[in-house]
């Protein structure tokens, strides 16, 4: 689904990484884990198409096509989600506008009819359900006002509206108490399909025990220096990043 | 020193235009009127063309305008063959409202002739109000709108002939709105002044909403000056759609003169226009009385819009509430003064203004100017001006949902204006203005005459 080959992309003119290689197939479930400033953010946005982050080597195809030739709204149609670590707030544009706007610009890609105000509505109130938002949410400006929380529990709801193929949850549980964590993860779960595929960009091992990985990576230094199974997350817990440092032999 | 030249020649030209003319532009009006036209031509004269160094006026320089034009002034009424109430009777279906239509400065007699109102209303032209209504009008006519104060106020009081007059008897609340669409139609340039009387008696109710429109491509100015004088509890919502080609200069003034527990809105929406100039002065002159006032404009190509506020707080506890924005493309520039003078006795004065700006190129220019005047310890005032562009990050968060760039940007573009749209309380009304300015984001209110009347359609 997903194929990253020797990516190197850097942020005003400072190298941020240095040579990423991952593959993720359907189905599968991907934990991208690393220290502060190794790059795990940057990758994460590389893939979704954000401006401030300039390629500058390798190349990088979702469902075998050259996501660099790309627009971002095209690869989100596309089928890629990025759930952002800081999702802004966005006064006086209503969550139904944005998201019946969001919905219908993909159905519309797929050569799909729009959805009736009513259709729409009611799907909107089975995927909240689902996801257990707060239906008053959906009543306000994008993100305004809302809580650490509720904003992770929101970009999960788009989420689920959008039914993205490759969702890439950036630092999804951070700032989330236990209760909201477990909603997210629940959330996520419930998204997870054969067909589908996850990666989770994150700094703790916490998610892991909620979204259980089928891979585990290291990002260090802007390179992927360690690929395992789920274990690799409960041996970062429990020895640091400091042990992969001294493997590495730094 | 050719500037200087330059400005004294228009003020003497313009002045000439006075003397010459005196015995058309005085026929038929009562001598109280005619006599203020001196002390008016005095105080132009004194003031000169607002320019840079006219204080006030820093960001509108209209010595370039006024240096440069010649045209028709209209003394007497264009006779029209049309029935202008027929062009626009096709109105928004849900938004029915008293239609009075004003061409070139002058109340059409002919288009209102048919237009009734209900529990002693009085909708009529300003000439034969001030003939007709002497009693009444004399108390605030160029009372509210002094003409030592500003010199575009001091040129309107030369030349005015007519204009609407309006008056809502105490405690009758009307609930249909009354819609003035001021036209400008000429086969040559023209110069229009138009002036207008509203009257809110006591405890008394009124929705008023103000089209500026043109119908011929010619270059027009418009000098348009109305004074407001709000009794005891009255109620008043103004709203302005401008929406005049871009050769076109709108030099506006509103005077409002607010009793005790009187509540005024303002709402200015500026779509097109050439060079635009909104002076807006309030007077907070009895208890608890209330003002919010908004607007919005904009603006692209070479137009410029500029807002002057004045809000004077002259009695305790009342408040006044000021929200503008602008939204600045291509080489448009913008102007934005929000004065506020809070009286030693004007205890308990809660007095806030916010003037946020978007420009969407590197050629657009915004200058904002809060002026707090506060003279007593016991009030709320606060005051605060962005300037920005779009942000990056909530642009970039819709893309990523699958909305394309151009799409997004009007989305961001919609929401930022909406904050000034969500303060018009007609619902109808909001729904058409919104419907307005969403086109107008997407280019889709062209420029030529043809469209103007789309807007009320």
């Amino acid at each position: 689904m997903l194929v990253i080959k020797d990516l190197y992309a850097k942020v005003e003119g400072k190298d941020i990484l240095k040579g990423i290689n991952l593959t993720v197939n359907a189905g599968e479930v991907h934990a991208i884990m690393g220290p502060n400033g190794s790059g795990k953010s940057t990758l994460a946005n590389v893939l979704a198409g954000h401006s401030n982050f300039e390629v500058t080597h390798g190349s990088v195809t979702f469902n075998g096509k050259d996501i660099f030739e790309m627009s971002p709204d095209v690869r989100a149609k596309e089928g890629l989600f990025l759930s952002f670590q800081y999702p802004v707030e966005i006064p006086g544009v209503s969550m139904v506008n944005f998201l019946k706007t969001a919905v219908n610009e993909h159905r519309k890609y797929r050569n799909e009819k729009e959805l009736s105000a009513g259709d729409f509505l009611k799907l909107m109130r089975e995927k909240k359900a689902m996801v257990q938002i707060d239906s008053q949410l959906t009543n306000r400006s994008v993100n305004e006002g809302f809580s650490g929380g509720e904003k992770k529990k929101n970009e999960i709801f788009q989420m689920a509206m959008l039914e993205p193929k490759l969702a890439i949850l950036d630092e999804t549980d951070s700032g989330l108490d236990i209760d909201a964590l477990r909603i997210v993860s629940n959330g996520v779960n419930m998204l997870k399909s054969k067909d589908n595929a996850t990666i989770l960009v994150t700094h703790y091992q916490r998610l892991l025990d909620y979204i259980v990985p089928d891979f585990v990576h290291v990002l260090y230094e802007g390179r992927i220096v360690k690929s395992a199974g789920k274990e690799l997350a409960l041996e970062l817990e429990a020895k640091g990043y400091d042990w992969i440092k001294k493997e590495l032999g730094e | 020193m050719a500037d200087v030249l330059e400005k004294i020649s228009a003020v003497q030209r313009i002045s000439g235009l006075l003397d010459n003319n005196l015995s058309k532009i005085e026929e038929g009006l009562p001598a109280w009127v005619n006599q203020i036209r001196q002390p008016a031509l005095k105080a132009f004269q004194r003031m000169g063309i607002p320019g840079f160094r006219t204080e006030n006026y820093k960001y509108t320089d209209l010595t370039r305008l006024f240096g440069n034009e010649n045209f028709r002034r209209a003394y007497v009424p264009d006779d029209f063959e049309v029935d202008l109430s027929e062009v626009f009777s096709c109105d928004v279906p849900e938004f029915d409202t008293h239609l009075i239509l004003v061409v070139n400065g002058w109340y059409d007699e002919k288009s209102n002739r048919n237009t009734t109102y209900p529990d002693g209303v009085v909708v009529k032209s300003f000439r034969r109000a001030m003939i007709e209504n002497s009693d009444l009008v004399m108390n605030y006519y160029a009372k509210l709108a002094p003409v030592n104060e500003d010199p575009l106020t001091a040129l309107n009081t030369m030349f005015s002939q007519d204009g609407v007059f309006i008056h809502i008897p105490d405690h009758v609340h009307i609930s249909k709105p009354l819609q003035i669409i001021n036209i400008l139609r000429s086969e040559d340039d023209l110069y229009v002044t138009q002036r207008n009387l509203i009257i809110a008696g006591k405890n008394s109710q009124v929705k008023l909403m103000i089209c500026d429109h043109t119908l011929m491509p010619q270059q027009f100015i418009n000098n348009n000056l109305t004074e407001i004088q709000l009794g005891q509890d009255a109620v008043a919502d103004i709203y302005s759609i401008q929406n005049q080609h871009n050769k076109t200069a709108s030099l506006s003034g509103i005077y409002v003169h607010q009793e005790q527990g009187s509540q005024l809105v303002t709402n200015a929406i500026t779509l097109h226009g050439g060079i635009i100039r909104n002076n807006l002065k309030v007077l907070l002159d009895g208890e608890y009385a209330s003002a919010k006032i908004c607007g919005l404009a904009l603006s692209d190509k070479n137009q410029h819009v500029d807002n002057y506020t004045n809000i004077e707080h002259i009695k305790p506890n009342c408040e006044s509430n000021q929200l503008y924005k602008n939204i600045l493309d291509d080489n448009s520039t913008g102007g934005f003064t929000g004065r506020i003078h809070v009286l030693p006795y004007a205890v308990k004065t809660a007095a806030y203004q916010r003037n946020n700006n978007v420009l969407l190129t590197n050629a657009a220019r915004m200058n904002t100017k809060p002026q707090l005047v506060i003279d007593n310890d016991d009030v709320k005032c606060s005051h605060g001006a962005t300037v920005g562009r779009i942000n990056d990050e909530a642009l970039f968060y819709l893309q990523a949902r699958g909305i394309n760039e151009k799409e997004a940007r009007l989305m961001l573009m919609f929401a930022f204006a909406h904050e000034v749209l969500a303060e018009v309380k007609i619902e109808k009304l909001r729904d058409v203005i919104d419907k307005l300015v969403n086109k107008r984001l997407r280019g889709e209110v062209s420029k030529c005459h043809s469209c103007a009347m789309d807007c009320i359609r």
